[in-house]
Parts: structure tokens; C-alpha cells; sequence
């Protein structure tokens, strides 16, 4: 079967007297309904996944990028001085945008998961922690950590990298993933209608035989075939991802708090990428069904 | 242009093995425009395969089979398409789509070349009409009889107007009566200037036929075909 404009218009504008050469195959028909519609429904959440992952790699890359925290960790009395000298040198830092020390409130809001609500900081060795914003060309860490231990002796510079890394790249990992996963998808929805329509041509052996005996070319008897699996593929993974789509939208959110589940998901844009799936299942479906009628129709005289 | 003196269907020196076996020899046969031909022979003397040949279906193993002029190992799938449109067969076990009524199964070959049948209303009643089907255009095939379905094949061999007709064993399932029905409406078609073979080993059909119209007898005798009867 070969793939020009004509051919395209042909399957496209249908052909009521060629279609019901075929007969109805009721089995096959609702298969490859089925088929098509569960894969469909599995993308949607694959493209989910991918698409979350590739947002979180980005917040966490972006956020995690542009903070840092410096701990003092020293004596009592020692505490509030440390952290105002912590808080000079910071301050003629280039590349900080700002910095400022946590108040005992948000930094037992902090252990509060841990330690409850009503936790005693001032009985405790705990701390003071500096929030420290990085401006958009950050900061020469190794340079500050030089100028803390020598001014400020009980200060520890964390800049996130150490763990924000591997977060970022199992993030992006998850992203590929996703696309993997969408794939593979759809590589078995161009198995299964590859199955589906060699069955259909070996089932239909004495429709083609017929064919070619009062004049059909391969490309008709094909696209009587391509069509109707075409068709069948489009509908099928139309319903799926509506399906996809509205258990996507129900999964439960984490509200403003982010997270990584309750974060699977589409936003915005994001919402329109699975309607090309359909499109995209019945173009694999086209062509898995014109080779398999290629190849079955080459063996019949 | 045809050549002067071509046949619409020649074999020349034509030879097809089976399974290591040759089931036909040396064959060379010439069938003239608006000739009549019989094709006879014992059962499994290689009357369809040889039938087969004619209309592409089968390649030769040795030897040039040509079709309208053009040898068919020359010939693309579409191209042995196009030819079968010039070409109508019927076979003695016919088949048909079994889903689609009989009007639908006869004008399947305008319906594959782009021709829908509903263009070709008026020609298809009359052929309906022209092979006594007229009422029963509605019925699936299996609803046919032995009779009807041979009527309803040959209709569907001639609605494309062809060239040739070529029919294996088109008597093979009905009665003497129907027989020379079928036979009536070849003999039509011939004297419409269409070349008619007809490969059979009713001899009483042949008789019948000779009686009508100047037909020739080829028999298939040890893979080689040989002029027959009278025509020795």
C-alpha cells in the first residue's frame, strides 16, 4: 500500500461501497476498541507522570538553585552574635540577595513534625538557622565558607547542591520515564492492531480472494481493512483518554503544598497533549495496518 | 495498437510444475478475439490450472503467457488487477461475499474499479433481468441455489463489460435445464464479441454448445493440450 495525497484522502473521505466489502468482525472490532481505549487510558497517565516529573525537576531545580541556609551552631551565648556577624558577611556577599535569620517560631513550625508543637527551643541546643535568597548569577560558595570560618566560626554553609542534585535527576529520569512508558504504549497498541488485523485478513481470506478475482489492486483491499482499524484505534483511544483525562482531574491535589503525588497531573497546556493521543494511536494504527495487509496480500495471487 | 493476428490471451510453449511434478507441458494456445473455446479433459488433467494461467493467477514455470499483449511475469499486482476488470471468470465452487445481497455481490467489480453500482443502476437491472435474478437482488448468497449462484457469478463476470470470459466448470452444479440456460447466455455474450473459454467434461454441454456457435474443443491430454472432436 502506498502513502500518497490520494491515498491519505481516500482513507480520510471513506468510501461507502468499499467499506462494506469487509464484513462486520464483531470480535476484533470490540479488541481492538477495548485495546485501544485501555491503552490510551494507561498514556494519559504516563504523560501525567512525565509531564509532573518535568515540572518538579524544574521547581526543584529553580528553587533549591536560588536558596541556601547557613547554620550557627554554637553556644548560647555565643548564638545571637554569630548569627548577626553571619548576617554582616552575608550582606556584602555579591550574588545574595537577601538573607535573614528564622525566628524561633518558624524554626519550631520547622521541627514541629518531629518534635510537636509546644517544643521548648530555648532548653534546647538548636541552631539558628539563615534563610539566605541567591540572585539569578549566584554565589561563589567556596569563597564564602573561607570568609564564615574565619569570621564566623560557628557557621556551616549549606548550599542544597549536595542534595539537590540527585533530586533533579531523578526527577528528569522520571520524566523519561514517562515518555518511555507513552511509547511503549503505544509500540503495543501497534502490535496488537498489527495482531488484530492480520487475524482479520486471514479470517477474511475468501472476502480478498473474491476481491482480487474481479479486479481489486491491493491498495483497495487494503484500505478497506486500514480504515476500519484506523477508525476502530481512534475511537477506541478517544474514549480512553477521556476516561484518562477525567481520573487525572479527580486524582486528589496537595493544594498549595508541593508534592510529588499529589502533583500527577496536567497544568494549563499540559491539559491539551493527551488529545493528540487519539491522533497519534490511529496514525500507528494506519500504518500497522497497511504492513500487515501489504504483507499478507503478497502471499495471495 | 494490437498486433495484427493477436490473441487476447496466448500461451506460448507454456509449462507449470506443482509440488515437483509438471502438470502441464509445452502448451501453446492462442485465443482469438470473439472466439469460442472449450477447454475439456479428465478430472486432474490441469484444466483450472491451465484456466488459472489466463487470467494470471498462476505464473508459468516455462514458456510466456500473454495478456491483451503483455507477458504476465511483466506485469505488476496492479497491473493483473486492471486485467482481471477485462477479464471475467466464474468458477464451478463460485464465491461470493456472503454478507453483501446478490445485486451487491454483482456489481462488486464496478464497486472495486471506482464505479458504484447505484451509476450502473440501469445496467445492472438488466443484467439482473438478463440472467433471471431480478427478484432475487435482496438475497444473501447462501440464500441461492446451485442455479442462482452460477447466474449471479456469471452476471458478476460480465458487468464490467470484458474482454474474455473465462468459466471452469460452470455446469458442474446444476441440472441439464439450468446448463443450457448458462450455456444460452455464454453463447450471448460470444456473439457479442466477447471470446468465451470454458473449460468442462460435460461433453454433452460441447455438443449443445457446437450447435449454436463455431466452438473449439481443446483437450488436455498426458500435460499437452491438443485440438479435439471435430476440430482435428
Amino acid at each position: 500500500m502506498r502513502f500518497d495525497l490520494h491515498t491519505l484522502r481516500a482513507l480520510l473521505q471513506g468510501d461507502r461501497q468499499a467499506d462494506r466489502v469487509v464484513p462486520p468482525t464483531g470480535f476484533t472490532a470490540q479488541l481492538t476498541l477495548f485495546a485501544s481505549g485501555a491503552m490510551a487510558f494507561l498514556a494519559v497517565f504516563a504523560l501525567a507522570l512525565s509531564l509532573a516529573s518535568g515540572r518538579l525537576a524544574q521547581r526543584w531545580g529553580d528553587e533549591l538553585a536560588r536558596t541556601a541556609t547557613i547554620r550557627i551552631v554554637a553556644p548560647e551565648d555565643q548564638r545571637a552574635i554569630q548569627t548577626t556577624a553571619a548576617l554582616e558577611v552575608l550582606s556584602t556577599t555579591p550574588g545574595i540577595a537577601s538573607a535573614r535569620a528564622l525566628t524561633d517560631e518558624e524554626q519550631q513550625a520547622l521541627l514541629a513534625p518531629w518534635f510537636g508543637q509546644d517544643l521548648p527551643l530555648d532548653a534546647l541546643p538548636v541552631p539558628r538557622l539563615i534563610e539566605i535568597v541567591v540572585t539569578r548569577d549566584g554565589f561563589d560558595a567556596t569563597g564564602l565558607r573561607l570568609r564564615l570560618a574565619a569570621e564566623v566560626p560557628g557557621a556551616v554553609l549549606d548550599d542544597h547542591g549536595r542534595w539537590r542534585a540527585p533530586l533533579v535527576s531523578a526527577a528528569q529520569r522520571l520524566r523519561i520515564l514517562g515518555w518511555a512508558a507513552a511509547l511503549l504504549i503505544l509500540g503495543a497498541v501497534a502490535a496488537m492492531v498489527t495482531l488484530a488485523a492480520n487475524a482479520a485478513l486471514a479470517a477474511n481470506a475468501q472476502v480478498v480472494a473474491v476481491l482480487r478475482l474481479v479486479g481489486a489492486t491491493d491498495s483497495y483491499i487494503a484500505q478497506a481493512f486500514v480504515r476500519r482499524f484506523t477508525l476502530r484505534a481512534l475511537i477506541g483511544s478517544g474514549v480512553g483518554v477521556v476516561i484518562g483525562l477525567l481520573a487525572v482531574w479527580l486524582l486528589p491535589t496537595g493544594g498549595d503544598t508541593p508534592g510529588f503525588l499529589t502533583g500527577i497531573g496536567f497544568q494549563g497546556a499540559g491539559w491539551l497533549v493527551p488529545l493528540l493521543l487519539p491522533l497519534i494511536c490511529a496514525a500507528v494504527a494506519l500504518i500497522a495496518t497497511a504492513y500487515a495487509a501489504s504483507r499478507a496480500l503478497r502471499t495471495l495471487t | 495498437m494490437p498486433r495484427a493476428g493477436a490473441g487476447v490471451i496466448e500461451l506460448e510453449n507454456v509449462a507449470y510444475s506443482y509440488g515437483g511434478g509438471e502438470l502441464l507441458s509445452d502448451i501453446s494456445v492462442k485465443l482469438a478475439p470473439g472466439s469460442f473455446h472449450f477447454l475439456t479433459g479428465p478430472s486432474g488433467a490441469g484444466k483450472t490450472t491451465l484456466l488459472k494461467l489466463c487470467y494470471g493467477a498462476l505464473l508459468p514455470t516455462a514458456g510466456h503467457v500473454r495478456l491483451f499483449e503483455t507477458d504476465v511475469r511483466a506485469l505488476e499486482r496492479d497491473d493483473v488487477a486492471m486485467i482481471r476488470r477485462k477479464i471475467g471468470v466464474v468458477h464451478q465452487d463460485v464465491q461470493f461475499l456472503d454478507h453483501l445481497p446478490v445485486a451487491d455481490n454483482i456489481a462488486l467489480p464496478l464497486t472495486v474499479s471506482g464505479r458504484h453500482a447505484e451509476a450502473a443502476g440501469p445496467d445492472l437491472g438488466e443484467l439482473m433481468a438478463w440472467v433471471g435474478l431480478t427478484n432475487r437482488a435482496g438475497a444473501v448468497p447462501p440464500e441461492l441455489s446451485g442455479g442462482e449462484r452460477q447466474r449471479a457469478a456469471l452476471a458478476r463476470a460480465v458487468i464490467m463489460s470484458p474482454d474474455v470470459v473465462l468459466a471452469d466448470e460452470p455446469t458442474g452444479n446444476v441440472d441439464w435445464d439450468m446448463s443450457q440456460r448458462l450455456l444460452t447466455l455464454l453463447v450471448e455474450l460470444n456473439r457479442m464479441g466477447k471470446t468465451v473459454l470454458i473449460a468442462t467434461h460435460d461433453l454433452s454441454l460441447i455438443r449443445a454448445a457446437k450447435a449454436q456457435v463455431q466452438a473449439r474443443v481443446l483437450r488436455i491430454s498426458n500435460r499437452r493440450v491438443q485440438l479435439a472432436g471435430a476440430d482435428l
